[in-house]
């Protein structure tokens, strides 16, 4: 079977069981937007359900379990006129609602892994937290500096590597690994209203 | 304390047992594999004996011990950091000469308060020469609720008397029960009080219940009496989210209050700490293990903070010491930083509330 007679017959049963959807949704369509959240909420609630790990609070344990400092309140851009007939900076509550959400997910996620041996792959039991409790004595605002044990101006992401190779005795991670992401989040979150000083020893 | 505390001593000979516990029975062999491993690591390591003779306060002391504190022991095959670093202490305390009238340990011994964790802390610290003395610390304590720690080193409230001076040992690392309603298992009760900075467990506190044995125990003694308090956490208030902290400690800082002078040492802030509260001169001790950063808020006016560690050398800012007794009750708080000039707190320095023998100021002062 050539490629082109795959896609057609996969674009068929797309058709035809979007068609199927539609026609169900048109027979039992919700009367109004209360209903509509009603069912959605139940279908969530089988989903949690079928899904308990996946589906726990880990973003409201984690922040019961640790200090987390908020992300910056940008409500003053919802204010009087700012950002009216442009494109761009015509902003809405749920523009902030998402980016407060999503930054502050990365953010949490690095207190998990930061505050975690085995998630930061440490094999000699060690975390961040034993020496930097809430991130204290991490000051990523000081990067970059030279650093003569590395022979070479280190960034914050190379002290944390330098970290988990050392103390920690784990493997260092890649720049873009997605726990060296959240890591340099949560650190550099904790640190907000610092004024950024590089180069400072 | 149902039978009224007991020192260790005591309950060990009751016991028909040597006072630093049942790992005498322990093999001897898996001891030795543990300290020949961190003999080697420490081969290089020539230990300093400090501040001999007079002291900066001008007058020989009356008499000197040592302490180890905070060494937060894994097992050794998956940590054996902190193993030899509870070995070099040991090592540290053995060759002081002349020996300190007792070492005593500050509480933290195991990481998360497991059997074989607090097993291997009693098999190394059976090598200290002079006579041994314990306190516990959160970490000892909250998987099986101080049953081990009991087992080996007795009850953790007691009191004794040395060459004129009353010594008494508190459990200050008492929490509110958090886990019942959580539905928390031993481990993760453990494992939440183990985290410093995790805001899911209570404060500390001494409890009216030790209050109460506190009381009875100083009845008998004049106003001039000596008298030296230990405390795992500080027994004031520093900074409440990690806990350098004592939820009762006014209370017990009243009791306290109708001696002319008392000095109250603590252990699990892992750094040098002096502060002054009245007629309490309290100090810190050092960890074995790792320094914590100094507290955001709260500092106490009268600490000179020691130098920041530097992260490349696992072993700075970390030690042990010694503590000169003078014949008032006051001290001299020797802090031996590995990798360091050991730094001394005079007993004028506390004395003067700062005037006199000011210890020397941190060339590197933390972020």
């Amino acid at each position: 079977m050539s490629s082109h007679t795959v896609k057609a017959l996969v674009a068929a049963a797309c058709l035809v069981a979007v068609a199927i959807v539609l026609g169900c949704t048109a027979a039992s369509r919700p009367a109004d937007e209360a209903e509509a959240q009603a069912v959605a909420d139940r279908h969530m609630a089988q989903w949690k359900l079928k899904n308990p790990d996946r589906a726990r609070q880990w973003i409201e344990e984690e922040k019961a379990r640790h200090t987390i400092r908020p992300p910056a309140d940008n409500s003053d851009l919802l204010k009087g006129d700012q950002g009216k007939g442009h494109a761009y900076g015509n902003y809405t509550e749920r523009d902030l609602l998402v980016w407060a959400r999503e930054t502050e997910k990365l953010v949490v996620d690095g207190s998990r892994i930061f505050h975690n041996a085995a998630l930061l792959g440490g094999t000699v039991g060690v975390s961040c937290d034993m020496c930097h409790p809430d991130a204290a004595n991490t000051h990523p605002e000081t990067y970059p500096k030279f650093q003569a044990q590395m022979g070479r101006a280190a960034l914050l992401r190379d002290m944390i590597n330098w970290c988990i190779e050392h103390p920690v005795r784990g493997k260092a991670l890649a720049a873009d690994d997605p726990r060296m992401r959240a890591l340099e989040a949560y650190i550099t979150a904790q640190r907000k209203g610092t004024p950024l000083n590089y180069g400072k020893h | 304390m149902k039978n009224g505390p007991r020192s260790d001593e005591t309950t060990c000979a009751g016991r028909g047992r040597h006072p630093a516990g049942s790992h005498r029975r322990l093999s001897r062999r898996s001891f030795m594999q543990a300290s020949a491993a961190a003999l080697a690591a420490a081969a290089s390591f020539t230990p300093v004996s400090v501040a001999r003779g007079a002291g900066p306060s001008g007058k020989d002391p009356a008499f000197r011990f040592a302490y180890i504190s905070d060494s937060h022991l894994y097992a050794k095959d998956l940590n054996d950091r902190f193993a030899r670093a509870l070995l070099r202490a040991v090592d540290d305390v053995n060759h002081l000469d002349p020996q300190p009238d007792f070492v005593f340990y500050g509480g933290d011994l195991a990481q998360l308060g497991q059997d074989h964790e607090l097993e291997l802390g009693a098999r190394i610290l059976e090598n200290v020469k002079a006579p041994l003395k314990m306190m516990v610390g959160e970490h000892d304590w909250y998987l099986d609720m101080g049953k081990k720690w009991r087992e080996l080193f007795g009850e953790p409230t007691y009191s004794w008397d040395h060459k004129g001076v009353h010594f008494v040992v508190l459990m200050s690392v008492v929490e509110r029960d958090f886990w019942t309603q959580r539905n928390l298992s031993p481990m993760e009760r453990m494992q939440t009080v183990a985290g410093l900075d995790n805001g899911m467990q209570s404060s500390f506190m001494v409890g009216a219940e030790q209050r109460e044995w506190l009381t009875k125990d100083l009845e008998k003694l004049p106003k001039n009496a000596p008298l030296i308090v230990f405390s795992h956490s500080p027994l004031y208030k520093l900074y409440k989210n990690w806990n350098f902290w004592t939820d009762d400690a006014e209370e017990v800082q009243a009791i306290l209050k109708r001696f002319d002078r008392v000095v109250v040492i603590h252990g699990h802030t892992h750094q040098v700490l002096t502060n002054r509260i009245g007629n309490i001169h309290f100090h810190g001790l050092l960890s074995t293990a790792w320094p914590w950063p100094y507290a955001p808020q709260g500092m106490p006016e009268l600490t000179v903070q020691m130098s920041r560690p530097d992260p490349f050398n696992p072993n700075d800012g970390c030690g042990d010491g010694e503590v000169h007794v003078h014949a008032d009750g006051l001290v001299d708080k020797v802090y031996n930083l590995w990798n360091r000039n050991p730094l001394i707190v005079a007993k004028g320095y506390t004395e003067s509330l700062g005037k006199k023998d000011v210890p020397p100021k941190p060339n590197r002062p933390g972020y």
